[in-house]
């Protein structure tokens, strides 16, 4: 059932975001995807994009996503999918004190690589600074890009957003 | 005065599926839109759309709409007529009237599906007459059509996927938006939307309304405040916020002024939007071979618009006898799973039971 809090905010409740989290072993092996879509809504992207199968297969247009770990190698390209902009992967091996957080980003210009960031919560808050790893851009010719921030480890399942501090990367031509 | 075997008012995604549906059994067909250019409301849809992922899901309002545009271009049965209104239809006399560039003129359609989409509410607040007062789709069309920011700072009324849209694409467009205010308990749009505009800061305030928009000569500023059950402000409960610009987006009726002209049976359905036409199972009207599509039907999505589209277009073909039967029996029943499948989910309640509404109607009609 949906809840009530994710409706008035915006913001999923607790027991949603747990209910994403892989069992500790699982997050010790390597990066998982973390899909945040709640509610049934008529649209199936991501089963399509994942090449893995780890996105079990929809049986109507209207199910909600699951996720078979197993399967999922954190590659990413589900992220980039969904028109929600309801997926991210997280990879809690990334270091000792950090983690690389993958989001959905549709702003220009892109981040450069590097580039610092400010990392923002579900409610747009700040919580930390991290850096650019990786900025795959969106398929031309209007794809969704993709950037791998450093983040530290503890905020792995808190930042889903980030403001760019230093600007690099395509601009609109 | 021109003739045509179906003509199609509206080239949104519903009119032009119509269109292509109708052309591929070599039913020649015209187009009009009082646009220059076909695509409807889909031009200006910079964001992802929701669906199948064999149906263009996935992919941005403005790509589909360009796609669409190429197959009616490239179709040598489909004729389309822009910057053209049609005015009226008189079905006695069997003539649709359009307004072209060069004047008013006349054309005989053998069918004719009206595919008008909708127009936007109005809310009623002091001061909403103020420059500075915009729809969702004026705004839309100003950033996304013309590359103009509407202003600084905007205060957002309605949450649904529209009001959510467009607020996404105004930060896109580097406008900030202040807040999102909804009167209703619970956000209306789906919650991915709303999380992806929480995540960029926007307060999205449930039960509150807008008191008033203030200011000289344009808006400068607007107060909103809590409500209660009965949608009556709380005094005591105001907040000002310093925003130029107040968008409304507190939903669509459809544009069916046309249909009550030609003197189609309208119904007052609420949960599709106001006042629909009652049509069949193949998207006729109560007038003979007059057929509807899309958002002037009810108030849904893109992709319900086109396999609406695609029916309406089938139908049409069909009844000019060029459909071979067996084909349109499983054809008609493929679109009508296809409408059946995406409505089946919690966020098409509304709807589902706003078109069992028209068919007791139609039921009613049928047995008198
Ligand atoms: C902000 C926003 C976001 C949306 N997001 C989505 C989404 O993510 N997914 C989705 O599936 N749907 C979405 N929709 C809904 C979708 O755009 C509409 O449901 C769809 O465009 C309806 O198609 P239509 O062909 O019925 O009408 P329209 O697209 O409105 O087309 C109607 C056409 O008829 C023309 N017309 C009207 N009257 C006349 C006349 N008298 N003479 C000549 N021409 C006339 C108009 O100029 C227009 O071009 C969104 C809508 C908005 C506003
Ligand atoms: S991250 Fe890669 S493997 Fe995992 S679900 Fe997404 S697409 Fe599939
Ligand atoms: S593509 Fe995104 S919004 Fe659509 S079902 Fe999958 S996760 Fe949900």
């Amino acid at each position: 059932m949906m809840d009530d809090v994710l409706l008035t905010t915006g913001i999923p409740s607790r027991e949603q975001i747990e209910s994403r989290v892989p069992p500790k072993e699982r997050r010790e092996k390597g990066p998982f995807v973390v899909i945040e879509c709640f509610q049934e809504i008529p649209c199936d992207p991501c089963y399509h994009s994942c090449r893995f199968g780890a996105i079990r297969e929809f049986e109507s247009i209207n199910d909600i996503p699951e996720v078979d770990l197993d399967k999922c190698t954190g590659c990413g390209i589900c992220v980039g999918s969904c028109p929600g902009l309801a997926i991210f992967v997280v990879d809690e091996t990334f270091s000792e004190t950090e983690c690389l957080i993958a989001l959905p980003y549709e702003f220009i210009p892109l981040p450069a690589k590097g580039g610092e960031v400010l990392l923002l919560n579900r409610a747009g808050e700040e919580v930390g600074k991290g850096k650019v790893h990786i900025v795959v851009p969106g398929k031309k010719p209007a794809g969704t890009s993709v950037i791998w921030v450093r983040a530290p480890k503890e905020l792995s399942m808190e930042v889903r957003n980030v403001k760019v501090l230093t600007e690099g990367g395509a601009r609109c031509e | 005065m021109k003739k045509t075997e179906v003509a199609i008012v509206g080239a949104g995604p519903a009119g032009i599926c119509a269109a292509l549906e109708a052309a591929s059994y070599g039913v020649e067909v015209t187009l009009i839109d009082r646009g220059e250019a076909p695509g409807g409301q889909l031009v200006k849809q910079t964001h992802k759309f929701f669906g199948w992922h064999e149906k263009s899901a996935g992919t941005r309002g403005i790509i589909i709409a360009q796609d669409l545009a190429k197959k009616a271009k490239e179709d040598p049965n489909i004729y389309f007529l822009g910057s053209t209104e049609a005015l009226g239809y008189y079905q006695d006399d069997g003539v649709l009237l359009v307004e072209t560039p060069d004047g008013i003129k006349g054309i005989k359609p053998e069918r004719l599906v009206i595919a008008a989409g909708a127009s936007e509410k109005m809310l009623l607040f002091p001061g909403n007459d103020l420059p500075g007062v915009y729809g969702a789709g004026a705004v839309q069309t100003l950033m996304n059509v013309y590359g103009v920011r509407p202003g600084q700072n905007v205060l957002m009324i309605g949450s649904g996927n529209i009001g959510l849209i467009v607020s996404y694409q105004l930060v896109q467009a580097g406008v900030h938006v202040e807040a999102v205010v909804e009167g209703l308990p619970q956000i209306g749009g789906y919650a991915v939307h709303a999380s992806k505009i929480r995540r960029l800061g926007i307060p999205i305030l449930t039960r509150h309304s807008i008191k008033e928009a203030y200011g000289g000569r344009y808006v400068e500023g607007a107060v909103i405040w809590e409500i209660d059950d009965n949608w009556q402000g709380i005094p005591g409960t105001e907040q000002d916020l310093k925003v130029d610009v107040v968008c409304l987006a507190v939903g669509l009726s459809p544009l069916c002024e046309f249909l009550w002209q030609a003197g189609a049976e309208m119904s007052y359905i609420p949960a599709l939007g106001g006042f629909v036409p009652i049509y069949d199972e193949n998207m006729e009207t109560t007038l003979k071979g007059v057929y509807v599509a899309g958002d002037v039907a009810s108030i849904e999505e893109a992709s319900t618009a086109m396999a609406e589209g695609y029916l309406a277009g089938l139908a049409a073909a069909h009844s000019l006898g060029k459909v071979p039967e067996d084909e349109f029996k499983s054809k008609k029943q493929a679109y009508a799973t296809e409408l059946e499948q995406l409505r089946a989910g919690p966020t098409s309640e509304k709807i589902v039971s706003g078109l069992s509404v028209l068919r007791e109607q139609i039921g009613k009609r049928v047995s008198l």
